[in-house]
């Protein structure tokens, strides 16, 4: 069962700009899934023809089996989305604000979970201040505890973490992690890509409204993500033709300190770590130091995105 | 079509009524205070003069006048405030977001305005129960003309609000169009003191209908038959709320 299965969705804004093309994605129940890609890439457009804030122009959705377009109010309810843009209420406190919100989703005051989202985001003591009064920070957490309201089965975060500070943050995940192992789909977009890679179990990438890649996180580790092998020679090297021609196969780059190796596998499925340091020896002699780096999600990012040549280049990050 | 969610029309109407009686100061007692000085200066202007063709003086004249006059202005503020509020503070994607049908939003958003309509035009009329003779031979006339026109001004408010990009938008609703549409209704005059001219553009005012209407329940005096300008009335009344469920509908300048 999904909590979500995209097909085809597509946006063309009124200006002719097109903010989607033709995606489709599939959003497992239960799992913690990041939606990356760089500013502008349609990350929000999507978020928000899913919050029925931006039409699409073409394209289905499904929400739990239920057409999101022909049974939108059933779907509402069963949604909860935290904007990327700060909005607030400057009339309301934070309590106020929540009643209200339950309110529209067509929730039965539940206090005790109001004060229990109140207390989770760390929002108690500020409970009865008027919104003005709130610093950015508490302002988007508390776009949070709105999206909880109703108790929503799929939650949709985007950039829930701008401007938050690394504690607050950690507790907000810890908080998301919770409600994601009782059961609750949770899609997120964010910058901080060492946070995706570490809480979300699925992963999706879109660039220039298009999908790059959607899989769980695992597996795009697994078949994405490259090892190099990083050798010192504590002086810089340029690589010669000869050179090239001697570890082509590995993809070697020279750098400031030493030359860059990119592993793969042999057929029988080992690392070609051995033949690349040997190879590498042998040109060169052996290293003062040598490592092998995994890429993370963020390499791979910047690889599939083609922003990030400058990054890939080097393989290494010391 | 799926169930309807009082609870969430509900939430918005009382968000809307709070809303406004937070900042009463603003919202109720300086309109009141406003129409109240207009009566003032009216009564020394005037003097005891009476109104040509009618039975009245011009003081009791404008009393009703000037009500319907706040309560207007007042549905159309409450309304057209709140959606430009929301719009410039993000909060109306709550609105876009919530499982809530286009009727429910439009039906909480136009009783609260003629909650406040009704509220400011109490606070005025309150003040003046020592001064004047409320007999009021018709106040189920004036009650329904009184809830019309609210509920027309609230609908404008709600589609002035949703028109405009800010609040200067805002401002230029009101000052163009409602001020002048509420001045010329014939709140300060009779009509038949107006030459052909301006008759025929007062006539031309839907307006025009409800304050006259409204001042027959309250005084048994005006310029029309209140029961045959109430199919005038009516029609407006629907028309406007029409156009507001079928313009929240479309998402018409709040969804892209």
């Amino acid at each position: 069962m999904y909590a979500l299965e995209i097909n085809g969705l597509g946006k063309v804004y009124e200006k002719g700009n097109r903010a989607l093309n033709d995606v489709s994605l599939r959003v497992p129940q239960g799992s913690f899934f990041a939606l990356l890609g760089p500013n502008g890439a349609g990350k929000s457009t999507m978020i928000n023809i899913l919050a029925d804030i931006v039409r699409p122009s073409e394209g289905r959705v499904t929400l739990l089996g239920h057409d999101l377009f022909s049974e939108r109010n059933w779907c509402k309810r069963r949604m909860g989305v935290v904007p990327q843009e700060i909005a607030f209420d400057p009339f309301f406190t934070p309590h106020e604000v929540l009643r209200f919100t339950a309110g529209l989703f067509g929730c039965r005051p539940d206090e005790a979970w109001l004060d229990e989202l109140l207390e989770r985001l760390e929002l108690t003591r500020h409970a009865g201040k008027k919104a003005r009064q709130l610093s950015g920070g508490m302002r988007r957490r508390l776009l949070v505890a709105q999206a909880l309201v109703h108790r929503p089965e799929l939650v949709i975060l985007d950039e829930p973490t701008a401007g938050v500070d690394v504690e607050l943050r950690r507790r907000l995940w810890d908080f998301m992690r919770e409600l994601n192992a009782g059961g609750t789909t949770i899609l997120l977009t964010t910058h901080y890509l060492d946070e995706a890679e570490e809480l979300c179990d699925h992963v999706a990438i879109i660039d220039r409204g298009q999908l790059l890649t959607a899989q769980p996180m695992r597996t795009l580790m697994r078949e994405i993500a490259s090892s190099w092998l990083w050798l010192n020679y504590g002086r810089p090297v340029t690589l010669t033709d000869e050179d090239q021609v001697a570890l082509a196969g590995f993809e070697p780059r020279g750098s400031e300190e030493g030359v860059c190796l990119k592993l793969g596998q042999s057929q029988d499925g080992q690392s070609t770590f051995h033949q690349a340091y040997q190879a590498a020896v042998a040109r060169f002699g052996p290293p003062m130091d040598a490592g092998v780096r995994r890429e993370d999600l963020e390499d791979v990012f910047l690889r599939l995105t083609g922003h990030g040549s400058q990054a890939q280049g080097s393989g290494v990050k010391s | 079509m799926s169930q309807m969610n009082l609870t969430g029309a509900r939430a918005l109407f009382m968000r809307e009524v709070r809303r406004f009686l937070k900042v009463n100061m603003q919202t109720i007692v300086t309109p009141a205070l406003t129409a109240m000085l207009y009566l003032v200066i009216f009564r020394y202007a005037m003097g005891d003069r009476h109104v040509p063709g009618m039975e009245v003086d011009y003081f009791t004249f404008l009393v009703p006048g000037l009500a319907m006059m706040a309560m207007m202005q007042n549905a159309f503020a409450n309304t057209s405030s709140s959606m430009i509020m929301g719009k410039v503070m993000g909060m109306q994607i709550y609105l876009l977001m919530a499982p809530l049908s286009a009727f429910e939003v439009v039906a909480a958003f136009l009783l609260a305005a003629v909650v406040r309509a009704v509220v400011v035009a109490a606070a005025f009329l309150v003040v003046l129960l020592p001064f004047v003779d409320f007999s009021m031979p018709h106040p189920g006339i004036a009650l329904v003309y009184g809830i019309c026109a609210s509920l027309m001004m609230g609908g404008m408010g709600l589609i002035g609000g949703m028109w405009a990009r800010d609040f200067d938008q805002v401002a230029m609703v009101t000052n163009f169009v409602i001020l002048p549409l509420t001045f010329l209704s014939g709140v300060f005059y009779s009509v038949q003191q107006l030459p052909p001219f301006w008759q025929a553009i007062n006539n031309a005012n839907p307006f025009f209908y409800l304050t006259d209407g409204f001042r027959y329940g309250f005084l048994g005096v005006g310029d029309t038959d209140p029961f045959a300008s109430m199919g005038v009335v009516l029609v407006s009344v629907v028309v406007t709320c029409l156009a507001c469920w079928q313009l929240w509908r479309s998402g018409w300048r709040m969804k892209e």
